[in-house]
């Protein structure tokens, strides 16, 4: 068990969360007891770190496609080139579902740029030749 | 008929067949890739998510950037490739025969094979399943074709029977495609694929994984309308009572895959009960010069694993050309190796005595999950040459052993081999 202090913007209440990090699958209990991060049942220090950047800003890389008019293909895979926060993961997939691009296409283009404000790019994660 | 004469051709395109052709080019060997698709690249072309490239590039990269940076090296390598073609046969005297809709009939003269033709999905035909034969049966790799190539949805609300990390990733994909995933089912009593794919792909979108049960009827008759799913016993038999019904307009398998090794049967290699070919540790077939990687030779966890194993085969393919080619070598002298408890296949099948002094990379996949186990190889005459402690196997992760046998002293006279995972003997027990 170990307690981390001073946090800034803590969610309130408790979370189980079953940490990723190996194939053991902790099952890590996250609880804020007044502004003081309680977290117990990891059995490693990644573990511990996951847990609680879980419990504090869960984020994740995006990965879909996107609509593209004169490609070799109908879609381009695309990823986000950062983590983007849990929560806001909905917004962006409704913003890329509205975009139509247009080939050719290069690996690592940047599709749309500063996504929702935040530092965070969409980009290309394939080339795609044009076809007429 | 078009004719080519060349080293070394490649059967297959993909992740393990550029890689191996790479390796090949960069011997200055000439090699020629056949490719059954439109594009060089194959299913980790399809596989969007990331995941992908930290062994092999310590970054952390989606299916299709992965390969890119394959299909980009075998660019400037100038290595050749024929597209929309379709190996129909090949030989033991390394005669490739393919078709394509330019060319007609080809005939390539090849002093080395690689295969590397990959995997293919169970369908609803290998697993039985009662019921009319409706539209809206996928499986779940070809489902991810549709939407992540193609940009189809094959439907709205779904099931999805396993769960692998196929079924598991495609649950989120379409998610996020604004479909309605009703559940994931899984008959073994634990989730078959990754962790990670269990929160990030269905505890995060909260879909409820059955597990346990399996899927007894299918509902409809032109499409789809829905599944019964039963409670198994320990012997998979359906639990009389246990039945739920859930209404769905597709269903998809993600129930395992078979390494697609009908041209490998039919050139008279010899096929291990697993479904790949059996090889040496050289990945040799038991066809001189002709060589297999990547999942055509045993279905890998992770496209790094594949591409490891696929530089192994190219730089044991030129070697071959290079030392052995059309030297008379005799009856080779070999060790079998055999799957023992708890493993479900070892690779490689045979060992060659005269490499007993080199590493011999060892492959496996237990059968079930297992906590605090010894792994130990065993030979002929019961005596234990290698154990490991490990703390956790599943069948979903493949165990890779480095092994000098040499250095483990193994008998020169040495016939078999046992590979084992046994549960600790309780002196063993601690904390590790």
């Amino acid at each position: 068990m170990s307690t981390i202090n001073n946090e800034k913007n803590l969610p309130e209440g408790s979370k189980e969360i079953r940490c990723i990090v190996c194939p053991t699958g902790c099952l890590v209990h996250v609880e804020n007891v007044n502004g003081e991060l309680i977290i117990e049942g990891h059995s490693c220090k990644r573990g511990e770190e996951y847990a609680r950047e879980e419990f504090v800003a869960p984020k994740r890389i995006l990965t879909t496609t996107m609509r593209v008019e004169n490609g070799f293909l109908p879609l381009i895979p695309v990823r986000s080139d950062k983590a983007i926060p849990k929560e806001r993961l909905k917004e962006t997939l409704k913003l890329i579902a509205k975009t139509k691009l247009k080939a050719p296409i290069k690996m690592g283009d940047i599709l749309l740029e500063k996504v929702l404000g935040l530092e965070i790019n969409i980009i290309a994660s394939r080339d795609l030749i044009e076809v007429r | 008929m078009k004719k080519y004469e060349v080293d070394v051709v490649v059967i297959g395109g993909g992740s393990a067949g550029l890689a191996a052709a790479i390796v090949v080019k960069k011997a200055d060997l000439n090699v020629l890739i056949i490719e059954r698709d439109k594009e060089l690249g194959g299913i980790t072309l399809q596989c969007i998510h990331n995941g992908f490239g930290l062994h092999e590039f310590e970054e952390e990269l989606t299916g299709p950037e992965y390969v890119q940076k394959f299909i980009n090296e075998a660019r400037d390598l100038n290595i050749p490739y024929l597209l929309d073609t379709m190996v129909i046969e090949f030989t033991p005297n390394k005669t490739v025969y393919a078709v394509n809709n330019k060319e007609g009939l080809i005939e390539i003269n090849a002093n080395a094979i690689i295969l590397a033709m990959g995997c293919r999905e169970r369908t609803r035909g290998a697993i039985n399943i009662p019921g009319f034969r409706p539209s809206g049966i996928f499986t779940a790799g070809q489902a991810q074709r549709f939407v992540n190539i193609e940009g189809y949805l094959p439907g709205r609300t779904f099931v999805i029977l396993g769960s692998g990390d196929i079924g598991m990733i495609m649950a989120r994909r379409l998610t996020w495609e604004g479909c309605e995933v009703k559940a994931v089912v899984e008959i073994q009593p634990y989730v078959s694929g990754l962790i990670r794919n269990q929160v990030q792909c269905l505890e995060d979108y909260g879909i409820p994984l059955i597990t346990g049960y399996t899927i007894t009827k299918i509902h409809g008759k032109d499409r789809i309308k829905g599944v019964t799913i039963s409670k198994v016993d320990h012997n998979f038999d359906r639990i009389i009572g246990s039945d739920k019904f859930f209404e769905c307009d597709t269903l998809l398998l993600s129930v395992g895959l078979i390494p697609e090794n009908e041209l490998t049967r039919e050139s008279g290699a010899e096929i291990s009960q697993m479904g790949g070919p059996v090889v040496d540790n050289n990945l040799e077939t038991t066809i001189d010069g002709v060589f297999a990687c990547g999942n055509v030779l045993q279905v890998h966890d992770l496209v790094d694993l594949v591409t490891a194993e696929a530089k192994r085969a190219g730089l044991n393919a030129t070697e071959y050309i290079k030392e052995r080619y059309g030297k008379e070598i005799g009856k080779k002298l070999r060790i079998k190796c055999e799957a023992g408890e708890n493993v479900n296949y070892i690779k490689p099948d045979l060992i060659n005595k005269t490499d007993l002094l080199n590493d011999i990379i060892f492959t496996f996949r237990v059968k079930v999950p297992e906590r605090r186990i010894l792994i130990q190889i065993r030979d002929n005459k019961n005596k234990v040459i290698y154990k490991k402690k490990r703390r956790y196997v599943i069948p979903s992760e493949m165990i890779e052993l480095k092994l000098n046998l040499n250095k483990l002293n193994i008998d020169s006279d040495s016939t078999n081999l046992v590979v084992e995972v046994i549960p600790r003997p309780e002196v063993l027990i601690e904390k590790d």
